[in-house]
């Protein structure tokens, strides 16, 4: 009997017990469909995560003064910073691999425009911080080297303060007053979208950095040249973890810390909290998939059970086919493709809810849905396998079956 | 050389409760062309005869060739085979695959033969008309009578031209017009060359038969040529 027709004829049976069939399938339908469907938000969800935390750029490093213990970082705490403008040139000059060097303030400041006001955070930056963040001006222009050597009063704003002081008009060349400074807007930033902690990114403006550090944020940084933190951005991945080592022995001596003192900065590997984050993602991946094996486990061990009662009912059937012809490996394939037939549709059901359930979840959280050919294929597969495993013993059984016995029973 | 030829066919089973000779040295040569009765009384051993004729069951001892083809050097396969060409079985209880309409259940032993859709179509058909149910090619099982359904099973038997018609009280489910129907159909195969063996208890049935041979204890007791009764035409086309 060809392939074909051996499907046809396995529809035909599965179709006469519709409700049985499906009822059949239902494990392995919902097994399927929860894998896809978690596999598919998983990875959007670790996509969106991973784009987010890469969004700061790439092969990047951070420099925080104070130390950080066990994980608790103690930024911005009001003490007087123990980092300088002076460190960060050095290390753009002394550190192989430093593409570039940012060092900055950040404070939170309200913004004046007219009858417009809006609290926003502010930072002070210099030249490499549009290249080590990989951000750029959408309109207007970015600051020039003298801008930012004698600390104009100039500000490029975030999208989102663009819009709220400005609306619909160009800010270009208005002014904004920061703390009662007036500001000219020289540009305004391309949008970036939400950071992986929920913040608008955009929700920002910024100025030189010695405009920051005197007229604004001047405060905690009381010390001549301090700054908040450094961002340090490498060329290659492979330079961040021998240039943290220098940068760590760079900063040393510059701070005079010498023999087991403690540190009073900290550098942290920016790439590798994405790693991380995505490493512990998979981990993820893996528990789905077990999750999917005994699934479908059970999914195949309904389909076995549902086989083994099918060869008894249709035992007469059996011996009729075998007593007009059938081999016993034709009745073997039969029930096998039928076994097969039946957990590939439950596959291919539970693959349909699966991407369907990942759309609808996607849609809601607002990230793309990533259901992946590669998964639907596994699935599919698989399900395809449980359907020849289990059906293997149901169907020996009935082509083992003799046929004077098999026509006789009722 | 004969059709059919037993010598020393012995079939024993043993059970729990002790042996069972169901068949005892049965030497029978059964021609092209017959068309024989096996009568008995019940227990006699005539299905357990059909069976083993029919190779759905295998000798204890002792020979038998179907056509020249020693069947007991036969392995499951080699058996199937020989059902599948050379065999067409008409059961007492019709056994047809009450989800398939008669057409397909009459292309069931096709399928195994390995003849194409197409072509089993149109044998299928033509196998109908012999049997006069063009008419009832797409009617389930359910939707047929009794004599109707026999008639499918009978285009089944015959439909991979078969040299020999095996049929175990083929009328025992049905009333004496409709038997007399499905007899004429089995006279008019007869007729056109197929071998017809048909176990009944029935000795009215049996005198539609050309030979009759009766079975008691697994022997065979008698084995005698008789003028058939013959089923007027008409009635058998109807
Ligand atoms: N599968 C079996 N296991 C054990 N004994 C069997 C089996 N089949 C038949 N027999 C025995 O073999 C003997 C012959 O049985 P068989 O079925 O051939 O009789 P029969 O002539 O067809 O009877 P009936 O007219 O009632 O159908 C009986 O004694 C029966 O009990
Ligand atoms: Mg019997």
């Amino acid at each position: 009997m060809r392939f074909i027709e051996a499907i046809r004829s396995a529809l035909g049976a599965i179709m006469t017990n519709t409700l049985r069939s499906l009822l059949t399938m239902l494990g392995i339908v919902i097994g399927v469909a929860a894998v896809i469907a978690m596999v598919a938000i998983g990875a959007g969800a670790r996509n969106l995560v991973d784009s987010q935390i890469r969004s700061l750029g790439a092969n990047l490093a951070i420099v925080t003064p104070g130390n950080v213990t066990q994980g608790g970082a103690r930024l911005g705490a009001g003490a007087a910073s123990s980092l300088t403008d002076d460190d960060a040139q050095a290390m753009r000059r002394e550190v192989d691999g430093v593409v570039a060097a940012a060092p900055f303030v950040q404070g939170l400041t309200q913004v004046v425009s007219g009858g417009s006001n809006w609290a926003t955070r502010i930072y002070g930056i210099d030249l490499d911080w549009f290249d080590a963040r990989e951000w750029d001006v959408a309109s207007g222009r970015g600051f020039d080297a003298e801008e930012i050597r004698r600390g104009d009063i100039v500000v490029i704003l975030g999208e989102t303060v663009a819009r709220n002081l400005f609306g619909e008009e160009d800010p270009i060349d208005r002014t904004v007053r920061v703390r009662n400074v007036p500001f000219r807007v020289i540009g305004v930033m391309a949008p970036k979208g939400q950071s992986a902690f929920g913040q608008d990114q955009d929700d920002v403006i910024f100025v030189p950095l010695d405009a920051g550090r005197r007229r604004v944020i001047g405060r905690n940084y009381a010390r001549d040249g301090s700054v908040g933190s450094i961002f340090v951005k490498f060329a290659n991945e492979e330079d961040i973890e021998p240039g943290i080592a220098l940068m760590t022995d760079l900063l040393r001596q510059r701070h005079r810390i010498t023999g087991d003192q403690e540190n009073d900065f900290s550098i942290r590997n920016l790439t590798e909290i994405a790693n991380t984050a995505t490493a512990s993602a998979n981990t993820l991946s893996l528990l789905l998939a077990a999750v999917a094996a005994v699934s479908l486990l059970v999914g195949g061990i309904g389909i076995m059970n549902i086989m083994l009662v099918s060869v008894t009912e249709r035992t007469r059937e059996i011996g009729l086919r075998l007593a007009v012809g059938a081999r016993p490996r034709d009745i073997l394939s039969q029930f096998l493709i039928e076994a097969t037939t039946l957990s590939t549709i439950g596959g291919m059901i539970g693959v349909g809810l699966g991407v369907g359930a990942a759309y609808f979840v996607a849609s809601l959280a607002g990230w793309p849905s990533l259901v992946s050919m590669n998964a639907v294929l596994v699935a599919v597969g698989f399900s395809a396998m449980v359907g020849i495993f289990f059906g293997f013993y149901p169907a020996q059984r009935a082509a083992r079956l003799d046929p004077i016995e098999a026509l006789r029973r009722d | 050389m004969a059709l059919i030829e037993t010598r020393g066919l012995r079939r024993v089973y043993n059970l729990d409760a002790g042996r069972v000779v169901a068949l005892d040295h049965v030497d029978l040569d059964v021609e092209n062309g017959d068309f024989l009765a096996v009568m008995g009384p019940s227990g006699s051993g005539k299905s357990t005869f059909m069976n083993l004729v029919g190779c759905l069951d295998r000798p204890t001892s002792g020979h038998y060739s179907l056509g020249g083809t020693t069947v007991e050097r036969l392995d499951a396969n080699g058996l199937a085979h020989l059902r599948n060409r050379e065999i067409g079985f008409v059961f007492q209880q019709f056994n047809l695959l009450p989800r398939l309409d008669a057409l397909a259940n009459v292309e069931l032993p096709m399928i195994y033969a390995g003849i194409d859709r197409k072509h089993r179509r149109e044998r299928a058909i033509h196998a109908l008309e012999r049997v006069g149910l063009t008419d009832r090619a797409r009617h389930r099982p359910m939707q047929l009578s009794g004599g109707q359904q026999q008639r499918v099973a009978i285009a089944r038997a015959l439909v991979n031209n078969p040299s020999l018609l095996l049929a175990d009280e083929p009328t025992g489910a049905l009333d004496s017009k409709t038997a007399e129907e499905i007899l004429g159909l089995f006279q008019e195969l007869n007729r056109e060359g197929t071998t017809v063996v048909l176990v009944t208890h029935d000795a009215d049935v049996g005198r539609h038969a050309g030979r009759l041979v009766r079975f008691k204890d697994g022997r065979v007791t008698e084995d005698s040529r008789q003028t058939p009764v013959l089923v007027p035409l008409a009635e058998a086309a109807e």
